[in-house]
């Protein structure tokens, strides 16, 4: 199994696929804009990047055509926040790379080169659908998590898409236990540790000055400074709503901070705020359970009620699963279909659910121009569904990332096959493959 | 087997504590012999924490027009189902009859089906919020205490249970112990429905279980105090040496002896003597094929194993030893032994003919074990392996009724049966379907239509979003 890795590891890297220029006909499109799916559409991809998707689209001569016989032909899914490529198995520690509870670095940790494109979770979780990722380093002893990265899902060694796309820091319960037990200190350590980084890229002097007594490391104050100055957005998990308001309030000493909310479990409570204050936010939408008590007043209806405030709401799935299961992101889209169905909650249309996991997360991390739609110029990431994608067991049956079709053969289906039948036969189970 | 169980349970409640040295009723000391010294053998209360559960009010109600899957692997189209005195009266067709001025529901579009059984939650000993002082479900400073009972933790305000009742259409429950333990303790089957005390959402009648957990857990927890077991063969040691005494424990009652009360030992010998069902936590399949040898080493049988996560790979073992499977969709890679998961579990085991179950583990996933089911049974089409939607059904339903030894009672519309029962707003097996009524016993627990059909635990009683749709 080892040997077959490195051997197919090798073959990409030798000869790296090139991308297909390829036309998707007799659609059930789904551009992912929110916009109503278009019978008969047709998206042609050349170059790797979508060059037009629609009704009535003409096929280029010379581009290979894929006929779709009507099923659902949609952007790939945008997991909105998760730990794919961090791990491969959480419990086993030589393999997680989530976060790094010993660093002396922070804010400056950076994800790239931690992610492994080669591990099973990537391979499983493209089969399901999922194209990109947004991926955060995950907290540990630290207020600041460090940079995380949109990455691709793609069957090659090239994984990111755009790095230190983000920094991660966690407010509430959470970072009050980092900062020294109180959201008080949470709130005055953030301020302090940026205002050291302002200090620093004024004068890079004052670091050297501060010595041992340094708040934070060069690489910490490097990576805050493009925090506060707003090139990187910063990603606070934040539940309880007076946090989710004071954390709004942080822009007032910081007015460039590009905020991104992630969590949000009280959200609804504080909508019209999170809406004038035009964040976008992230969140797990069947988290319903009062789990902490900034989780009060958790309800699946948090999404539908943000998103009728006006707020961009993502859908993604944390809270349970950060790494292996991100193709729940179509069951929770479909669930938020199912509670508009329930008197009194508050879910979204189809139309909207599915935006809500593709470009919606990549507007909230500031790509929605080159990622999570099948509009022209964004990646060519499509997939072919073999039924309603946000309907229960749908799977895709073709994918394409960056124009290029990619495997959907992952290490469960060899097991699945080898023990189709589970007697072992003339020789044991290990010859069988 | 369960009739007797029942028998016995009952008889027990009747009977006065400890010390009494009545001849009938209990059996944990009573031979047909004589007891060979003078001393009379002592009996034990089996039942010290009875169930005072009563079905709440119903009226006789009756749904037509409606797509049923009766648990058993029927399906009514254009069904009637009527419900009274807390019992499935009548299921079958357009022409059923129904008696005049009772409730009638027209069912069309929907679903009916037996309300979901969840026969692995830790709702109550893990409840919401998951603070530390609510952390109650393992009892991890021993590796076997088959003495403690999960009754005992369960905190019957969690809001968990009316999440899984509105949101998941659960009407029966099993509350396990964790899995620090080899041993972890006795579990409890519950009604889901709201009470003031565990009692009065205990399952009358339904047998206790015991909780062992395989693997990784308990020889990490222990190894990890510097103490055994803290290997897979130092579990098996454990184990082995415990059931040895309840063996000798067992006997010695059975010989009509007296002997010391030792709740852990009354435990296993319950299990020995076939009144207390072994839910055996255990992911991968060489492990489960050890502990099945170890059961007939010592002469006990097990329900169920739990999470089963490579029951695929020994599906026909798990076949002819008549051993259930209780599993996730599509849970893996959180740890070693839940690595070699794949979808198609679930489905793999049911063509083999061996008693499939979609079980949760999970406050959260509770509320759509149909949804779990549905993945499952779309992965095993794929490989061809085409169940029906009413067949899938027998995973939520009458399977885990009958590993939790209540099928007699619930679990399949038949009449006679309780009424726990769900009608769902379309096909449960659609990511857009919720439930829109939950009768348990006949009497309607939730309405989604009605918000004063909708339970507010304690704890949530003015707090944000109290009575909110959740």
């Amino acid at each position: 199994m080892i040997r077959v890795l490195l051997l197919s590891a090798a073959a990409i890297i030798a000869v790296p696929a090139a991308a297909q220029d390829v036309a998707i006909v007799n659609a059930k499109l789904v551009i992912g804009d929110g916009s109503a799916p278009i019978d008969g559409g047709t998206v042609v991809v050349r170059g790797g990047k979508v060059v037009a998707a629609g009704a009535g689209v003409a096929v280029p001569a010379g581009v290979e055509r894929v006929d779709a016989q009507g099923r659902y032909v949609t952007p790939g899914i945008v997991a909105a926040f998760s730990r794919v490529g961090l791990t491969e198995v959480d419990a086993v520690t030589g393999t997680n790379d989530r976060s790094a509870a010993r660093s002396r670095f922070s804010a400056g940790l950076d994800i790239a080169p931690a992610l492994n494109p080669m591990g099973s979770p990537v391979a499983v979780n493209r089969a399901s659908g999922v194209t990109r990722a947004i991926v955060a380093p995950q907290s540990s002893s630290n207020l600041f998590a460090g940079q995380g990265a949109v990455v691709d899902l793609a069957d090659d060694m090239d994984m990111v898409t755009r790095p230190r796309a983000l920094q991660y820091v966690a407010f509430g319960e959470d970072g009050s236990a980092k900062a020294g037990g109180s959201r008080a200190a949470t709130f005055l350590l953030f301020r302090e540790q940026l205002l050291a980084a302002r200090s620093y890229a004024r004068n890079p002097a004052t670091l050297a000055e501060w010595g041992n007594d340094a708040m934070i490391q060069r690489a910490d104050a490097d990576a805050l400074v493009r925090v506060i100055d707003g090139t990187t957005p910063l990603f606070v998990r934040v539940d309880r709503a007076a946090d989710i308001v004071n954390v709004l309030k942080l822009r007032q000493d910081f007015p460039a901070l590009k905020l991104v909310l992630v969590g949000v479990t009280e959200g609804w409570l504080v909508a019209r705020e999170i809406a004038a204050a035009k964040v976008p936010v992230l969140v797990s939408p069947l988290t319903d359970l009062p789990s902490s008590f900034e989780q009060l007043g958790a309800t699946q209806s948090n999404a539908g009620r943000l998103k009728a405030a006006g707020v961009d709401v993502s859908v993604g799935v944390f809270d349970d699963d950060d790494a292996h299961k991100m193709g729940y992101a179509t069951q929770y889209a479909g669930n938020l279909v199912g509670l508009t169905r329930v008197p009194g909650a508050s879910g979204m249309t189809w139309d909207q659910a599915f935006a809500s996991i593709s470009s919606v997360p990549a507007r909230a991390v500031g790509m929605e121009g080159s990622i999570g739609s099948l509009r022209p110029g964004r990646a060519g990431d499509v997939v072919i569904w073999d039924n309603d994608p946000l309907e229960l067991g749908s799977r895709p049956t073709s994918i394409w990332i960056d124009g290029k079709a990619q495997s959907l053969t992952t290490r469960q289906d060899r097991l699945r096959d080898r023990y189709a039948t589970p007697q072992e036969g003339a020789l044991p189970k290990a010859y069988d493959r | 087997m369960i009739r007797g169980v029942k028998g016995s349970l009952l008889a027990a409640v009747s009977l006065a504590l400890v010390g009494c040295a009545a001849s009938n009723g209990e059996t944990a000391s009573a031979g047909d012999k004589p007891a060979a010294s003078a001393e009379k053998p002592v009996k034990f209360n089996k039942d010290p924490y009875p169930s005072t559960y009563k079905p709440y009010a119903g009226q006789v109600t009756a749904v037509r027009n409606v797509t049923i899957f009766d648990g058993e692997g029927g399906r009514i189209d254009n069904g009637t189902v009527l419900l009274a005195n807390g019992k499935v009266e009548a299921v079958g067709g357009p022409d059923t009859p129904i008696p005049a001025d009772i409730a009638v529901y027209d069912g069309t579009g929907k679903f009916l089906t037996p309300g979901i059984i969840d026969i692995h939650s830790h709702l109550g000993d893990y409840p919401s919020p998951s603070v530390d002082a609510h952390s109650d479900g393992n009892e991890a400073t021993s590796p076997t205490t088959p003495e403690v009972w999960s009754e005992h933790s369960v905190w019957p305000q969690d809001p968990g249970f009316s999440r899984a009742l509105a949101n998941g259409g659960v009407t029966a429950l099993q509350i396990l112990p964790g899995s620090a333990n080899l041993m972890g303790g006795r579990s409890i089957t519950l009604k889901n429905v709201p009470s003031r005390t565990v009692q009065g959402m205990k399952f009358p009648g339904a047998p206790y279980g015991l909780k062992m957990a395989c693997g990784e857990n308990p020889k990490r927890v222990y190894g990890g105090k510097g103490r055994m077991p803290s290997t897979r063969m130092g579990n098996f040691a454990v184990n082995r040496a415990t059931w040895q005494k309840a063996a000798a424990y067992k006997k010695k009652m059975d010989d009509g002896k007296a002997v010391d009360r030792d709740l852990a030992m009354e435990t296993l010998a319950g299990v020995l003597s076939g009144e207390i069902l072994v839910h055996n936590h255990c992911y991968r399949a060489d492990e489960m094929a050890l502990v099945i040898d170890m059961s007939k080493e010592f002469g006990y049988k097990v329900s169920t194993f739990h999470h089963a996560v490579e029951a695929y790979k020994i599906a026909d073992i798990l076949q002819k030893e008549g051993i259930c499977s209780a599993m996730w969709a599509d849970w893996w890679g959180f740890k070693m032994e839940a690595y070699d998961s794949v979808n198609e579990n679930i489905p793999l085991v049911y063509k083999a003919g061996a008693c499939t179950i979609v079980h949760s583990d999970d406050a959260n996933q509770i509320q759509r074990l149909n949804q779990e089911a549905a993945k499952a049974r779309a992965a095993g089409r794929r490989i061809g392996i085409d169940v029906s939607d009413e067949l899938a059904w027998t995973w939520l339903s009458y399977n885990p009724a009958k590993a939790l030894g209540i099928a007699d009672r619930t679990g399949s519309l038949k009449p006679g049966k309780m009424a726990d029962v769900v009608l769902w707003n379309g096909n449960p097996f659609s990511a857009y379907t919720r439930p829109e009524k939950v009768w348990i016993d006949g009497a309607l627990m939730f309405d989604a239509n009605d918000p004063k059909r909708r339970p507010v635990s304690d704890f949530e009683l003015g707090q944000p979003g109290e009575g909110d749709v959740k």
